[in-house]
């Protein structure tokens, strides 16, 4: 399965091991491991809790890697991605990419990740000494994603 | 008692910020027979006043899915769909 979304934490190295395979083809294997900061706009963060759409998020997950596919030459994908209750320096978010040469598995991961911060439905929920907050979607993000849209 | 079959109605899925305003994770709704895109169906929503009018108003960021695909205002909407609202996201 390229796509998980599931609460227990994963290991990065039994990951791309298994994403790897014995495929000789691969000759680069670029990863992009996302993690739960203490502070976020000022205020420290005790803890992170995720939700996610069920349903529409596996879907939308596999219809970036699909696209990913479609835009570079690379061998595999895989977006692991947790939900529920996170602590600072917990691992969120694990996108990989195997291809034969570096250059497109660093873009595709990146587009992956860029993608995926604008379009999967996972919301994040800080819990502040000031009381809990919904994270509000940065603009940064926005830009970020549509630097890979082909400009017409 | 409304009469509401699962032929006419449209299944509504509220999520994150969304579900704590409208205080329900979701409803079955029939709308009159005019909504028939996502931007009517919001309207429609809206003009149930209180946190509805102020969530959904114009201007305020608010992504709509139709059977798990993203939405435009234009989008049509069917009886029986599953139509969700939601803020923008912020996984990653």
């Amino acid at each position: 399965m390229p796509v998980r979304v599931q609460t227990a934490d994963f290991d990065v190295s039994t990951e791309l091991s298994a994403l790897r395979g014995a495929d000789a083809r691969v000759g680069a294997v670029a990863a992009f491991v996302g993690t739960v900061r203490d502070i976020n706009d000022d205020a420290s963060v005790a803890t992170m809790s995720l939700e996610h759409y069920p349903g529409m998020t596996e879907k939308a997950l596999a219809a970036i890697v699909a696209e990913a596919k479609t835009r570079w030459d690379i061998v595999e994908a895989l977006v692991i991605h947790r939900v529920g209750e996170l602590r600072p320096t917990d691992q969120i978010v694990l996108v990989a990419v195997t291809s034969a040469h570096r250059g497109e598995a660093f873009a595709a991961c990146e587009f992956i990740i860029d993608y995926l911060k604008t379009r999967a439905p996972f919301w994040k929920k800080e819990l502040t000494p000031e009381g809990a907050r919904w994270v509000e979607a940065r603009a940064s993000d926005d830009d970020a994603a549509a630097r890979w849209t082909p400009r017409g | 008692m409304r009469d509401v079959t699962a032929s006419t109605t449209l299944k509504l899925v509220y999520l994150a910020r969304l579900r704590e305003a409208f205080g329900t994770a979701g409803e079955d709704v029939a709308p009159p027979p005019d909504v028939t895109t996502v931007a009517a169906l919001r309207a429609w929503l809206a003009a149930r006043g209180g946190a509805w009018a102020s969530e959904l108003a114009a201007g305020r960021a608010v992504r709509i899915a139709v059977n798990h695909d993203i939405a435009r205002p234009d989008t049509p909407v069917h009886p029986g769909d599953e139509i969700a609202l939601f803020p923008p996201v912020t996984g990653g």
